[in-house]
C-alpha cells in the first residue's frame, strides 16, 4: 500500500515542505534536527494540519483541498520518541485503549498476540512510571499496533534508549516491517539506524 | 458537647456548603477549561470578573446580590413570577451567597491542574482513535482529577466561612441563614455567648483546617501526565 504526500506548512519562519511516495517497508524520512521531520508525520497523523497539499494512503485520501481526516479516522498509528503513555493507566489499559476503540474489522492483533510478539506479557498489570525506557517504548508500539492501523509512524523510537536497549527495539521494528508487512514512516537523524532499517530514505532538507 | 441548637447550625453549614459547592462545580469547571485552554476576545475580562469576589469587600458582594435577586430585581422578579422562587432570607440564598464567594478559589485550583495535563497525551488518544469527547473523558478529566476534587473541598471551606456576602444578602435568620459564622457572630453579642463561641469557633478551626488538609494531599496526587520512565 503506497503512501502519497505533497505537504507544505508554513511555521514561524520556515516552511516545512515535503513531497515522496512511500512504498512498502520502512520509509526512513532522514534529515538533521529541526528539518521538520516530526512536522511530516504530526501532518500524516492529523495532528497538525498543512496549509497545502495532500496526503493519501493507498486510495483512501487523508488529506486534500476538501478532506481533512480527524486523527481519530485515519487509521495511523504513532510511536512518539517520549512514548507517551497515559500515567493514570495500567499498562494492560494503556494497550487496550485503541485496540477497544477500533470496529472489530480493522483490529487486525489481538492483546495476547501483541504481547507475544513485543514480550511485554508480564507487563500488563504494571504502571508506565514503573517501565523501564525500553520497557515503555515496547507498550507504546503494542498499543499503536493494537488500534489496528494501516500505516505506522515512528518518531526517533530509539532516542531515549541506550545501546543494548537500541538493538532490541530496532529488532521488533524489523520484526513489524518484515513479518507483520506494516509500512513505516520513520523519522531518525541517525545513519547507522537508517542503513540497517530503511527499505527506502527520503532525505528532508533545510 | 453541643446543644441540639448548636447542631442545627452545624447541619444547616454542611447543607449550605455543599449544595453551593455540587452547584458551582460544572460552572466553576467549565470557566476553568476556557480560561486554560482558549484565548478569546474578553478573556481578561472573564478572568477579572471571575476572581472579583476574591477581592471585592463581601458586603458589596452582598449587596449586588440583593439588587439582583430582591423582589424587583432583574434576576429575582423574573425567578418570582416564572417559578415562584425567592431566594430573600432564605438557606438558599445563603448557598448562592457562598457559591460566589467560593467560585474564584475553585476556579483558581481547577485551571491549574487543567494546565498541567499534557496535551500530547490527548493528541496520543486521538491517534489511537478518541474522539474530542472520548479523550476529554478517559484521558484529561482523570487526569485533572485530583486538582477538581481539591477544589470542591476547598470551596466546600471557603462556603462554611463565608459572613458578609451572606448577612448582607440573607440577614441572619435562626434555622434559616445562621450559618457557623453567622452563629459566633450573634452568640458574641449575647451575654454568657462565651461558651457556644468556643464551642463553634473550635468546630470552625477543625472544619476548615481538615479540608485544607486534605486538598493539600489532592493537589499532591495531581500527576498531570508528567512522569518520565526510569531506568
Amino acid at each position: 500500500m503506497a503512501i502519497d504526500i505533497d505537504v507544505a506548512k508554513r511555521l514561524g519562519e520556515r516552511t516545512i515542505a515535503a513531497r515522496f511516495t512511500a512504498g512498502p517497508g520502512l520509509t526512513a524520512l532522514f534529515g538533521p534536527s529541526g528539518a521538520g521531520k516530526t512536522s511530516i508525520l504530526n501532518m500524516v497523523a492529523g495532528l497538525v494540519k498543512p496549509d497545502r497539499g495532500y496526503i493519501r494512503i493507498g486510495d483512501r485520501t487523508l488529506f486534500d483541498g476538501a478532506v481533512d481526516l480527524p486523527p481519530e479516522a485515519r487509521r495511523v498509528g504513532y510511536v512518539f520518541q517520549d512514548g507517551r503513555l497515559f500515567p493514570h493507566r495500567r499498562v494492560r489499559a494503556n494497550l487496550t485503549y485503541g485496540h477497544d476503540l477500533a470496529g472489530p474489522a480493522d483490529r487486525w492483533m489481538s492483546l495476547d498476540e501483541a504481547a507475544a510478539f513485543l514480550g511485554i506479557g508480564d507487563l500488563l498489570g504494571r504502571w508506565p512510571h514503573s517501565l523501564s525506557g525500553g520497557e515503555a517504548q515496547r507498550v507504546a508500539i503494542g498499543r499503536a499496533l493494537l488500534a489496528g492501523p494501516e500505516i505506522l509512524l515512528m518518531d526517533e523510537p530509539l532516542s531515549s534508549l541506550d545501546a543494548a536497549r537500541r538493538g532490541d527495539i530496532m529488532t521488533v521494528i524489523e520484526r513489524i516491517r518484515d513479518e507483520l508487512k506494516l509500512p513505516i514512516l520513520y523519522v531518525s537523524h541517525d545513519r547507522a539506524e537508517v542503513d540497517r532499517l530503511a527499505t527506502q530514505v527520503v532525505a528532508i532538507g533545510e | 458537647m453541643l446543644s441540639p441548637e448548636e447542631w442545627g447550625i452545624v447541619a444547616l453549614s454542611l447543607k449550605v456548603g455543599g449544595v453551593a459547592v455540587l452547584a458551582t462545580l460544572p460552572i466553576a469547571f467549565a470557566l476553568a477549561w476556557l480560561l486554560a485552554r482558549y484565548r478569546f476576545p474578553g478573556r481578561v475580562v472573564l478572568d477579572a470578573l471571575v476572581h472579583l469576589p476574591l477581592v471585592l469587600p463581601p458586603v458589596v458582594t452582598g449587596w449586588l446580590l440583593l439588587i439582583a435577586f430582591g423582589p424587583f430585581g432583574p434576576v429575582g422578579r423574573w425567578l418570582e413570577s416564572w417559578f415562584g422562587v425567592s431566594l430573600m432570607f432564605r438557606w438558599t440564598g445563603a448557598a448562592l451567597a457562598a457559591a460566589i464567594m467560593a467560585l474564584p478559589l475553585m476556579v483558581r485550583a481547577m485551571r491549574l491542574s487543567i494546565e498541567g495535563v499534557d496535551r500530547r497525551l490527548e493528541g496520543a488518544a486521538r491517534t489511537l482513535g478518541a474522539t474530542p469527547w472520548h479523550s476529554f473523558w478517559t484521558i484529561s478529566l482523570p487526569l485533572a482529577l485530583p486538582g477538581v476534587l481539591a477544589a470542591l473541598v476547598l470551596g466546600f471551606a471557603r462556603s462554611i466561612g463565608e459572613f458578609g456576602a451572606t448577612i448582607t444578602f440573607v440577614s441572619n435568620i435562626p434555622g434559616e441563614t445562621r450559618t457557623l459564622p453567622l452563629a459566633i457572630y450573634s452568640a458574641l453579642q449575647v451575654p454568657g455567648g462565651e461558651a457556644m463561641v468556643t464551642r463553634l469557633a473550635l468546630l470552625s478551626v477543625a472544619l476548615s483546617l481538615g479540608a485544607l488538609i486534605l486538598s493539600e494531599y489532592l493537589v499532591r496526587r495531581t500527576h498531570g501526565g508528567r512522569q518520565r520512565y526510569g531506568d
